[in-house]
């Protein structure tokens, strides 16, 4: 048994989990801090809800095992686990009248049917739902009873609080209004929040940190900005937002610069970080749409290539264009601003050119 | 959105093609009796109809070999004062409510069973529950009787084991051989609607329950049991309703110590031939269903406001 990381307020050591034959949790660990709005990221089916029924205690892990607050969890069911969750489904009591149902928890606390009385109350309040208490699960909107599956859970003080896609059902508009309450609600009650999500926007707007999950493993666990700004694998780059590709060949090393040959760019340097690399090593290069650079004319300065506008789409605060450059098959994908039109005219199958600040391109690990 | 809007048009068709399909897209009211209106008819008919003749009847009296149809309430009295009567009323009742209680007791755990422990071929778990109820229910009261008899199964074999001299009389022709044997015959009845109910519940309220404290017991208490409550509640009336009034397995199993309402009616309407005294118990046993219902309704609905 290793020693747990003294900051982690749950960790996750070496967890494996098999449904039968099939493994849905391929050798996890991690570490959350305390506090910490942690998200776990992944496309449908890579194992978020059961990593997170893990951690509530619904599943068991097959092999390793998981601590929180420095306790091994393995032993513990999960009514004695200091870890309350947020269903899917919300899972709202129909038998229960709000107020019912958010003190469902209590039971065990033996309090005055007064001070339960307030407590519910105090939540009423932080779920912004004061009139509510009398009415049935059936009364409910959507975001009304989330609210109330997320009250139900904040009124027992969980040390962790695991939500699985608590937004998933709401529209647009209360699904960003309901993502700042919870980020508001989070810093208000400053408890560590496990997140479930299979939407990389929500994921980045939420989050302290993420985790981006495939296929029972976790790709990188960085935070947003990190992770969005420099993926460490293709995977990675390709699941949070949009990317460009393109594979790339070491020419030379100078110092700590190194100057690759991009099928589609040219000649290209970027830094050389931590790598250890010779002359003829294949790399694959990333760049984020919006930090190409596109104009009618040839820019002055700085690396660039010329290419064919293929199409644009207007967007109104931007504009997508799609670029085909020499020696690559898909077009280049540009995002820039409409503050001033970039290029003289949308129209297509005209040249432009297109540049790039040195820093904006990603190594990737896997070649 | 498209679906309404088309169907709001041709709805209200163009002037008058019909009214009457007007009316009844408007009102969901008149809709839903239109779609009751064949069981209505089938009820009024078969239920109503019947009742009101009997009703009628129970305020005549017997003469002679026909009725004196002058209205008296000599039957209601008489059946109030001979304490025959009343004896077997209490009798059928309380046979009938244990019956009904150990059904529910015993037919509760195997609906849990097959609706939270079996995941595949759920259906042919109930099938094979109910397979023995495949069998004409007069073939099941004799099979009682065979295994409860003086020289039937459980006598002979305690009687073979040296336990007892003499056969245990109180098996056979006793109340609680009717209850034992109503129990068994009514058990399929009785796993149905709470399978039905058990079914229903959402895993996810269990796991809920789970997460904010409850171990198994609680989480029985305060959710599976009120959720399944509509299933019990209409396995006991399936139950309690025909069994009260049941003549078949007391006229076999009962003995005289085991006699119910239901003979005593079913002799009015057959040897005595007192089609007027016959009506008047139906009527009060009737009555008295009823009124037990209410109050089983009122209990169970105050129970569970409380437990929540
Ligand atoms: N009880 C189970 N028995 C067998 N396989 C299961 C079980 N639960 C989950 N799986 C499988 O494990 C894998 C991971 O499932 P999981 O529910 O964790 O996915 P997820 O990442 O939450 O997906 P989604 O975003 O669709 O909710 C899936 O392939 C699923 O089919
Ligand atoms: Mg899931």
């Amino acid at each position: 048994m290793t020693m747990t990381n003294k900051d982690a307020f749950i960790s996750i050591q070496n967890v494996d989990k098999y449904f039968g034959k099939f493994q849905a949790i391929d050798k996890i660990s991690m570490d959350i801090g305390h506090g910490e709005f942690f998200s776990l990221l992944g496309s449908s089916g890579c194992g978020k809800t059961t990593l997170l029924r893990m951690l509530a205690g619904f599943e068991t892990p097959t092999n390793g095992e998981i601590y929180i607050d420095g306790q091994p969890m393995s032993e513990v069911p999960p009514h004695y686990r200091p870890v309350n969750m947020v269903f899917q489904s919300y899972a709202i009591f129909p038998h229960l009248n709000v107020r019912d149902n958010i003190a469902y928890g209590l039971r065990k606390q033996r309090l005055s049917k007064m001070k339960k009385y307030e407590m519910v109350d105090e939540m009423l309040d932080l779920i912004k739902l004061p009139e509510y208490g009398d009415r049935k699960a059936h009364e409910l909107s959507g975001g009304q009873r989330q609210r109330i599956a997320l009250a139900r859970a904040l009124i027992l003080k969980p040390k962790v609080l695991l939500l699985d896609e608590p937004l998933g059902a709401l529209d647009k508009q209360l699904r960003e209004q309901m993502q700042l309450e919870l980020r508001a609600l989070q810093r208000t009650v400053g408890i560590t929040f496990v997140f479930v999500t299979h939407d990389q926007e929500e994921a980045l707007t939420l989050s302290d940190r993420i985790a981006v999950m495939s296929g029972g493993t976790v790709l990188q666990t960085d935070t947003p900005t990190g992770l969005y700004e420099m993926p460490q694998n293709r995977e990675v780059a390709a699941f949070i937002g949009t990317m460009n590709f393109f594979e790339a060949m070491v020419d030379r090393v100078e110092g700590d610069t190194l100057v690759l040959d991009a099928k589609g760019l040219g000649k290209v340097s970027t830094t050389k970080g931590q790598r250890t690399t010779t002359k003829g090593d294949r790399f694959e290069l990333a760049i984020r749409p919006e930090k190409l650079k596109i104009s009618d004319t040839k820019p002055t300065t700085g690396a660039c290539v010329e290419g064919t506008l293929e199409n644009a789409a207007y967007l109104g605060e931007r504009s997508h264009y799609y670029v085909r450059v020499d020696g690559q098959d898909t077009p280049v994908a540009v995002s820039a601003q409409n503050q001033k039109r970039v290029i003289s005219s949308d129209q297509n199958a005209h040249s432009v050119w297109l540049t790039w600040d040195d820093d904006a391109l990603v190594l990737l690990n896997d070649a | 959105m498209t679906d309404t809007s088309t169907l709001s048009e041709t709805g209200t068709p163009s002037k008058g093609a019909s009214h009457l399909s007007r009316y009844f897209y408007k009102s969901p009211l008149s809709r839903g009796y239109g779609l009751l209106s064949p069981t209505l008819l089938l009820m009024t008919l078969g239920i109503v109809v019947p009742v009101c003749i009997l009703l009628v009847m129970s305020f005549w009296t017997r003469q002679g070999f026909g009725f004196d149809t002058t209205f008296t309430t000599a039957n209601y009295v008489k059946a109030f004062d001979q304490p025959i009567y009343m004896a077997l009323m209490k009798r059928s009742l309380y046979v009938s409510a244990w019956a009904t209680i150990s059904t529910v007791l015993l037919a509760y755990p195997m609906a849990y069973y097959v609706a939270f422990h079996v995941h595949k071929n759920k259906m042919m778990w109930i099938v094979l529950m109910t397979l023995p109820f495949w069998t004409s229910y007069l073939l099941r009261v004799f099979a009682w009787k065979v295994v409860l008899g003086y020289e039937g199964v459980i006598n002979s074999f305690l009687m073979g084991m040296g336990v007892i001299d003499a056969p245990l009389e109180f098996l056979l022709y006793s109340p609680t051989a009717v209850i034992v044997t109503l129990t068994h015959a009514w058990a399929a009845f009785a796993i149905l609607p709470m399978y039905v109910s058990l079914e229903k519940i959402d895993k996810s309220l269990l796991e809920a329950a789970t997460d904010l404290g409850d171990g198994p017991i609680w989480r029985f208490i305060r959710i599976t049991l009120p959720l399944s409550m509509p299933g019990i509640i209409s396995a006991s009336f399936l139950i309690f309703i025909p069994t009260t009034g049941d003549y078949i397995t007391p006229a076999l199993l009962g003995g005289p110590d085991g006699m119910m309402i239901g003979n005593l009616i079913q002799l009015q309407f057959g040897a005595v031939n007192n089609w007027p005294m016959g009506a008047s118990l139906s009527i009060i046993l009737m009555l008295f269903i009823a009124s037990i219902g209410l109050v089983f309704l009122f209990l169970t609905k105050l129970a569970r406001e409380r437990i929540s």
